[in-house]
């Protein structure tokens, strides 16, 4: 078993990070009541942990024995059939799924599970007299707005037999009407030293000794995402044990990879080294490398090495094209465009420079 | 009791008559002496969010015909039923042909049915103008009311058959008046500052005050601070949004860049630090008119790519770049692009 879920808090009492926000909602539900609830944060910052303690605390640890299933669902709509499979993840409790899968039929898939679950309550006597099941939700900023616009009416109306946990990465995406019905907790990422300290949790359980300034690198390497961190300590671990101070902490191949990118686009902007730069984004798209998370990280990369001048206008060109990405149908013109943009601009800086 | 304890507030204070909706005067007179003769046009309320809009015209749908008769007199469709223009032409049509019967005692009970369409500014143009004609044809046994946030969203034609009711963003003192009726009614003490705030982030909405009011006694119990409205209200501590301000005016790329990760690293929703940049941007002591006009063009530019789905992290650092530009009087046009 991987350490993340190894060493994953199954009760609310166990939070070695965010102690505040899981005693609060101890008491949220400790009147056996629970609203609707809206989480959000940045990715690994422990969204999912609070929200499987949260279950346990309301049902016990029978809410953690899930399976997994590919459900069909055949959905009536006006006068057209929609047939749909969509992976969920299910205990007698609660149903866990991500609608976004549906693409853009999201909207009919959620109002039909939500009123499939509202059918039938739990028994009194297995769930501890909860008369309501819960429906967690994840990624629901990927939803359409037509899906969130008809989730607020089906929230109040099916409140008394199923509650809902969303779960999203921002805020934003999510539209005010459901954010307003929901109970919003904010997850913020881990500090350096709370993801330290959680490294040297794990490092004592396992009975390795750690020294503090690899823990410090790993810490910063994961860039406050404690996931990433456990991973990579835990790569740490197969690639050297006993670790030394120096031990260099592996970054993923993907991010070397765009790193390379921005040292060739640097190195020389022309139309033969675009067309070079081409193939290897298109390496990194067909690896399911999201066109966003690319551009972000190859700004960042090209950041390092510029005038602040400059970075200005790399930030508003970025900016500019992963809009028109989210607007268009094909990625790897906005990134293309974005690299042959950058590479004019540096052009000019440095003839400008140099002459 | 699970069932009593988890009615959402805003429900159970919704005000049951005309007469004690807060605030909107006018439109409570006009509506009253409709009561008295049983005359009513095709209403249309139109207002921001959390006036009493939907509370009106429920409220005025229960006082014309009273609890039994009001489930075949009146129906209520909103953005969450299904409304295209398929809808119009059978559903609505359907309903607004139906004869009326006889009235209950005790109730005015005039002859017509009322057709209550809420959020009507997500509905089509298509559906919008199937409804033209459906709204003249029955117009002797079905009356219309539409509701909406904004009035430039409704077609000409169906506003002009409609009598127009705007509804005020609430005052402090009325929010005031109300809240604390809520809280002696919950048991639940509010500190002068709590109220303060309270009324602050509401900004004229009741229900946004009401649900955080709610939210807040779920999590931290029956007597409540500053900082407990502050945390389950969504917005950003103002010293997050000054020191992202602070940071723009010294100028230094690098530490706009550190403090707009920070950010995104908390978890902050972007959107609302936008809102409160903007908010502090027009206020400000200590920046030209012309600073301000640049701050905000791109303030609301990011927040049309927010919309359409951009990324936050980097519309943010762009909106931060800029205000850098603006502040420190470098140029807002690319040299090199």
């Amino acid at each position: 078993m991987l350490w993340v879920d190894k060493y994953r808090p199954h009760t609310l009492d166990k939070m070695v990070i965010h102690m505040e926000e899981a005693q609060n909602l101890k008491n949220l539900v400790s009147t056996g009541d629970c609203p609707h609830l809206l989480f959000y944060g940045p990715s690994g910052s422990g969204k999912k942990t609070l929200i499987m303690a949260l279950l346990r605390e309301l049902y016990g640890p029978s809410a953690e024995r899930v399976k997994v299933e590919n459900k069909p669902w055949k959905i009536e709509a006006g006068s057209r059939k929609i047939e749909v499979e969509l992976t969920m993840v299910s205990s007698n409790f609660h149903v866990e799924m991500n609608p976004s899968d549906a693409g853009f039929q999201d909207r009919y898939v959620v109002q039909e599970v939500i009123k499939e679950m509202a059918k039938s309550r739990p028994l009194d006597i297995v769930s501890g007299n909860r008369k309501y099941k819960v429906l967690v939700l994840n990624e629901v900023d990927k939803l359409s707005k037509e899906a969130q616009h008809s989730l607020r009416r089906t929230m109040e109306k099916y409140s008394a037999s199923c509650r809902l946990i969303l779960c999203c990465n921002s805020a934003s995406k999510v539209i005010e009407a459901v954010r307003s019905r929901c109970l919003s907790v904010r997850i913020s990422a881990p500090s350096n030293e709370d993801v330290m300290s959680v490294l040297r949790h794990v490092a004592k359980k396992e009975n390795l000794v750690l020294p503090s300034s690899l823990a410090g690198r790993i810490a910063h390497h994961s860039n406050r995402n404690l996931r990433r961190a456990l991973l990579s300590f835990e790569a740490c671990k197969v690639q050297q044990y006993p670790f030394t101070e120096n031990q260099t902490v592996q970054t993923t191949d993907w991010e070397l990879y765009i790193a390379e990118i921005a040292g060739e686009i640097l190195s020389e902007q022309s139309p033969k080294r675009l067309f070079q730069i081409r193939q290897k984004l298109y390496e990194l798209l067909v690896n399911c490398i999201p066109p966003e998370v690319v551009l972000k990280r190859l700004m960042l990369e090209l950041m390092k090495k510029l005038d602040s001048e400059l970075k200005h206008e790399v930030c508003h060109w970025a900016a500019y094209y992963e809009h028109r990405m989210q607007q268009g149908q094909k990625a790897i013109f906005h990134l293309e465009a974005f690299v042959a943009k950058f590479m004019s601009i540096y052009k000019k800086f440095l003839i400008a420079m140099f002459g | 009791m699970a069932l009593a304890s988890s009615q959402p507030w805003v429900e159970k204070y919704r005000p049951k008559s005309v007469s004690e909706v807060a605030y909107q005067e006018e439109v409570v007179r006009t509506l009253k002496n409709t009561l008295e003769t049983g005359n009513l046009p095709h209403l249309l309320f139109y207002g921001p969010p959390g006036t009493g809009k939907t509370s009106t015209a429920l409220a005025i749908a229960r006082q014309l015909f009273g609890p039994e008769l009001i489930k075949s007199r009146v129906l209520e469709l909103n953005a969450s039923d299904d409304r295209g223009i398929n809808v119009v032409r059978t559903k609505i049509k359907d309903f607004a042909a139906i004869a009326v019967g006889a009235g209950v005692p005790g109730y005015p009970c005039p002859p017509f049915k009322l057709l209550i369409l809420d959020e009507a500014d997500s509905m089509t143009e298509d559906a919008q103008n199937a409804l033209r004609r459906t709204m003249e044809t029955y117009t002797k046994v079905t009356r219309f009311c539409f509701i909406c946030n904004y009035i430039s969203r409704i077609i000409e034609p169906l506003a002009s058959r409609c009598a127009k009711f705007r509804f005020k963003p609430l005052v402090s003192d009325i929010m005031v008046k109300r809240i604390s009726y809520i809280c002696d009614q919950e048991g639940l003490t509010l500190q002068p500052e709590a109220m303060d705030t309270l009324c602050r982030i509401a900004d004229g909405d009741m229900r946004r005050a009401i649900t955080s009011l709610q939210s807040a006694s779920r999590r931290y119990g029956h007597c409540l601070m500053k900082k407990d409205i502050l945390n389950v209200s969504g917005v950003v501590p103002d010293e997050v949004v000054a020191d992202l301000l602070t940071t723009c005016k010294s100028g230094v790329f690098d530490r706009a860049q550190a403090a707009v990760t920070n950010v995104a690293a908390e978890g902050y929703p972007v959107s609302q630090i936008l809102a409160q940049m903007q908010d502090r941007a027009v206020v400000a002591q200590d920046m030209t008119d012309e600073q301000k006009a640049r701050i905000c063009l791109r303030i609301a530019e990011a927040d049309k790519c927010l919309i359409d789905g951009a990324d936050e992290f980097l519309q943010l650092l762009d909106v931060a770049s800029c205000t850098m530009r603006a502040l420190c009087n470098m140029p807002q046009e690319c040299t090199y692009g």
